[in-house]
């Protein structure tokens, strides 16, 4: 599979094909938790189409961005919380 | 902000939105279509741009490129300040988009319903995780349990186990006897037949158990059991995601937003699919949950009739007489049974926005005393998942909807040129 | 008679009332036609700031904040009190001139303040556009969540015997004493308290209360993105115009980490619709101190109603009609701080007792002279 974006999730370097979102991408580098919720706990994706907002990560230093609904770019920077 | 003026503008490009734009675009007038998405097709043919697999999600994406529509993607309603205007986000800044008629065609979502363990990492939606697995989700080897409720979670075990998931077990809660007569109803309803019996085949030794739902998810740090019960005894099956929703809800936001009235939860819309509200049309899920065929018949109708094409929009009456007869026997067929609307304990969150109990909410007279007192409902989903499971576990009716109609940047908010001094745009409630 | 006291209305400003009433041994019942706070206090941004327009609303204000602190170590966490201050920032030299005064006027009244200059703003506030000339910081005082604390003070009024009764509406105001509800039902009392902010002439025809609308906006959470509540001193200049709709820049810190954005104001329109052009220009006002403010993801924004007053002070006391009748309303933008000083005031009041301020500045018969009626329709309407 053509593997042509790399970005990095909490520093550490993923490649990716085009058309993946960062939400997925998050998760092949093994990620589990998108978020820590209020009370402290783990949260990952749930509706997978923008509304929930459970897949809230950072992106490019932009917080509260939905992961699920943005598709990976060359260079972006992602961070969970 | 970047400004757009068109004559007809849908929002939503899922099966409806295309459905409604290519029929408009007969009438030769300017269309646009807006969506949240980078995608065509919306949640049900997701993918389908990149990769087709269905030859429907095909034709009518084939069809929608020949018809010169415009089409916003990306852009994400977050407001109407007044009649004839929308304001929008998209990544690249705030827009404003003009409008004489307006087609909604805003989808469903899933419905979740608490459940203890349902706020750990790997319990998705059904859709929400079939929509991942289509834009890169690594699933290959995971032990997946599917279970809610609808004839999504057929259709989506079939997907995740085409990109290698292996499907542990599919959970319908609906008995048996009720989804008997949706089968027999099938047989007037050839295509989805055939659909059937492919899926059916392909998930051979798969079991597909009737009456059965989820009780619990366990893990620590994301779901690793789910235990199940048939109401008589319960049993726990290992996994690594739990796909478990029970139907879809529709999107009405927006018309609410917009002052579309409502009946039964759904939008209210005549014979011409036009809504209450005088040059806003709607069609597809927000109007009842019917599936593709029944939201590109309702996309159609209301293309044709909102750019004065009513002959041929009555054309089409009696095909969706019969797809509305489809929608009534699918809401019968899933309808919910008692006892996944009390899945919950006291501790169970209700509001995962907020980290809020259902012991908590239950305790208020209401949506809105609830919201005010406890934060349910007021985190950034805007109560559209707890809302729902509100509606259905406590029998609470959400209250009206506020912009953003979701979450977006503060610039969003803004509605005049940035440097134009001239006069405030009137608000809606006076036009 | 039934009730010593019925009080209409669960704001607040009624919830402090029922609560201090019921604190004094009075009998207390409390009726709400909607929900506990849901009605101007849900609009409130829920600041607790000493002010100095007048001396009685210093009066008023710096009481009922010390109240506050002294009720804060009993209050549940979901009032997310936060003592994060008040920075009063300064644009330009004209404005500095009003930090000194207020300096003064504060530290010459015993209220801990500290003049910032353009570096101290900076240290503190590094989101703020970077030439500020200075500020006045006021650290004691804070910020809460209004609908919690209205909750609250109505639990400890439950506690002393108060009994509280939602989705019942009042319709008048029995000169005889008590109460005729919607659906012609009497109750009795010895005394009646109207607690209904913008909506009280509805009930006491003539009072000179004006609508006052508000929008506010909410964001996600963005801890430390702003650690004051902050508050531009042109605010001054727009708050005291009564005539035309204004905005000022006013951002607070909510202990959740989300940021609450006012302000702007609007007289006599009665819709609660979002004005998106007012609202455009809320938030404009704002991007001009915190020009990152637009990227932050909003998740709401709503409207409410305040009670404005002629003179900037609330009505406080009993009715020009009848002794039976008595008023708690009126209190503008600073219900929520004002609150519990408004209670202390009325029990003191109906129960003979001496105030730790002084209640005449706040009394209803103000109005009668005329005096602070000129140019306002509804007291000019009654003076006919």
């Amino acid at each position: 599979m053509d593997e042509s974006i790399e970005l990095r999730v909490n520093g550490t370097p993923v490649k990716v094909p085009p058309g993946t979102v960062v939400a997925a991408a998050v998760a092949r580098a093994g990620v589990v938790k998108f978020r820590t919720s209020v009370l402290a706990a783990p949260r990952g994706p749930l509706c997978g189409m923008g509304i929930c907002m459970e897949c809230r990560v950072i992106i490019n230093g932009d917080a509260h961005s939905r992961s699920c609904q943005t598709l990976c770019a060359p260079g972006m920077d992602v961070w969970t919380t | 902000m970047k400004t757009y003026h068109f004559e007809i503008v849908i929002v939503g490009a899922g099966p409806a939105g295309l459905a409604a734009a290519c029929a408009a675009a007969e009438s030769g007038k300017r269309v646009a279509v807006l969506d949240d998405t980078p995608w065509l097709g919306g949640q049900i043919w997701r993918g389908e741009q990149a990769r087709p697999s269905i030859s429907q999600a095909r034709k009518w994406i084939e069809r929608f490129r020949t018809t010169g529509v415009t089409l916003l993607d990306r852009t994400s309603v977050v407001a109407v300040p007044r009649r004839g205007l929308l304001t929008a986000e998209h990544p690249e800044g705030p827009r404003a988009i003009r409008w004489q008629q307006l087609i909604l065609a805003t989808g469903a979502r899933e419905l979740f319903l608490p459940f203890p363990g349902w706020t750990l990492p790997g319990v998705m939606g059904p859709g929400g995780m079939q929509s991942l697995v289509k834009n890169g989700w690594p699933v290959a080897g995971q032990r997946v349990v599917v279970a809610g409720s609808g004839p999504l979670l057929l259709a989506v075990a079939d997907g995740l186990s085409k990109h290698g998931a292996r499907i542990v077990s599919i959970n319908e809660q609906a008995p048996f006897a009720q989804v008997a007569g949706f089968g027999l109803t099938l047989l007037a309803h050839p295509s989805k037949l055939w659909q059937g019996i492919q899926i059916k085949w392909r998930l051979l030794g798969i079991p597909y158990r009737l009456g059965v739902w989820p009780v619990a998810a366990e893990g620590d740090t994301q779901v690793r059991r789910v235990t199940l019960t048939n109401g008589e005894k319960n049993w726990t099956e290992n996994c690594d995601a739990l796909a478990c929703g029970f139907g879809l809800v529709p999107n009405v936001e927006l018309a609410l937003a917009l002052g579309c009235r409502l009946q039964n939860g759904f939008v209210q819309v005549d014979k011409w699919q036009a809504t209450t509200v005088d040059d806003v049309f709607c069609c597809g899920e927000p109007t009842g949950i019917g599936g593709a065929d029944c939201a590109l018949i309702e996309g159609l109708v209301a293309g044709y009739a909102a750019t004065g094409q009513r002959s041929r929009a009555a054309d089409l009456f009696y095909k969706r007489a019969h797809w509305h007869h489809f929608r009534e026997r699918l809401a019968k067929a899933f309808a919910l049974r008692t006892e996944v609307r009390q899945l919950a304990s006291d501790d169970t969150i209700l509001c995962r926005c907020e980290d809020v109990t259902l012991a908590r909410v239950r305790r208020f007279s209401g949506w809105r005393d609830a919201k005010l007192q406890s934060r349910c409902g007021m985190g950034p989903c805007q109560g559209r998942i707890c809302g729902a499971a509100a509606k259905v576990v406590l029998g609470w009716e959400m209250e009206s909807v506020r912009p953003p109609i979701l979450p977006a940047r503060v610039e969003a908010l803004l509605v005049l040129n940035g440097n134009s001094n001239g006069p405030a745009a009137s608000p809606l409630s006076k036009t | 008679m039934n009730h010593d006291v019925i009080i209409v209305g669960a704001g607040i400003v009624g919830a402090a009332c029922a609560a201090e009433c019921a604190r004094a041994g009075l009998k207390v019942l409390v009726l709400e036609r909607g929900t506990i706070g849901g009605g101007t206090t849900a609009a409130g941004m829920g600041h607790i700031v000493v002010m100095d327009d007048s001396e009685a609303q210093f009066a008023l204000s710096s009481f009922s904040r010390r109240l506050w602190h002294e009720l804060a170590p009993q209050l549940p966490a979901d009032v997310e009190f936060d003592a994060c201050g008040t920075l009063w920032v300064a644009a330009d030299e004209e404005e500095m001139a009003e930090v000194y005064r207020k300096q003064k006027f504060y530290s010459d009244r015993g209220v801990r303040v500290e003049v910032l200059d353009a570096e101290g703003v900076r240290r503190w506030e590094p989101n703020l556009r970077p030439n500020m000339a200075g500020g006045l910081r006021v650290p004691d005082d804070a910020v809460l969540y209004p609908p919690c604390a209205a909750r609250f003070l109505l639990e400890q009024a439950a506690r002393d015997g108060a009994e509280l009764r939602t989705g019942v509406e009042v319709v008048e105001l029995l000169p005889s004493g008590g109460v005729l509800l919607r659906d012609g039902t009497r109750l009795s009392a010895d005394r009646s308290v109207s607690a209904t902010g913008p909506w009280s002439p509805a009930l006491t025809p003539g009072l000179p209360v004006r609508k006052r609308k508000g929008h506010l906006v909410i964001t996600d959470r963005y801890p430390d993105y702003v650690r004051h509540q902050i508050v531009e001193l042109g605010y001054l200049k727009s708050a005291h115009s009564m005539g035309k709709d204004s905005v000022a820049f006013n951002i607070q810190p909510r202990k959740t980490g989300q940021m609450l954005i006012g302000s702007s104001r609007q007289f006599d329109v009665e819709d609660t619709a979002i004005d998106p052009g007012i609202l455009d220009r809320m938030l404009r006002r704002a991007a001009e101190y915190l020009p990152t403010v637009l990227r932050l993801s909003a998740i709401r924004a709503w409207t409410g109603h305040r009670a404005a007053t002629p003179d900037k002070l609330p009505i406080i006391g009993p009715s020009v009609a009848s002794e039976r009748i008595w008023l708690a309303t009126g209190h503008e933008g600073l219900g929520i701080t004002t609150s519990l000083g408004t209670g202390r005031l009325l029990a003191d009041l109906l129960l003979g007792r001496k105030s730790e301020i002084d209640p005449e500045p706040f009394k209803p018969e103000r109005f009668e002279s005329g005096k602070h009626a000129v140019g306002h329709e509804v007291a000019a309407k009654r003076a006919e």
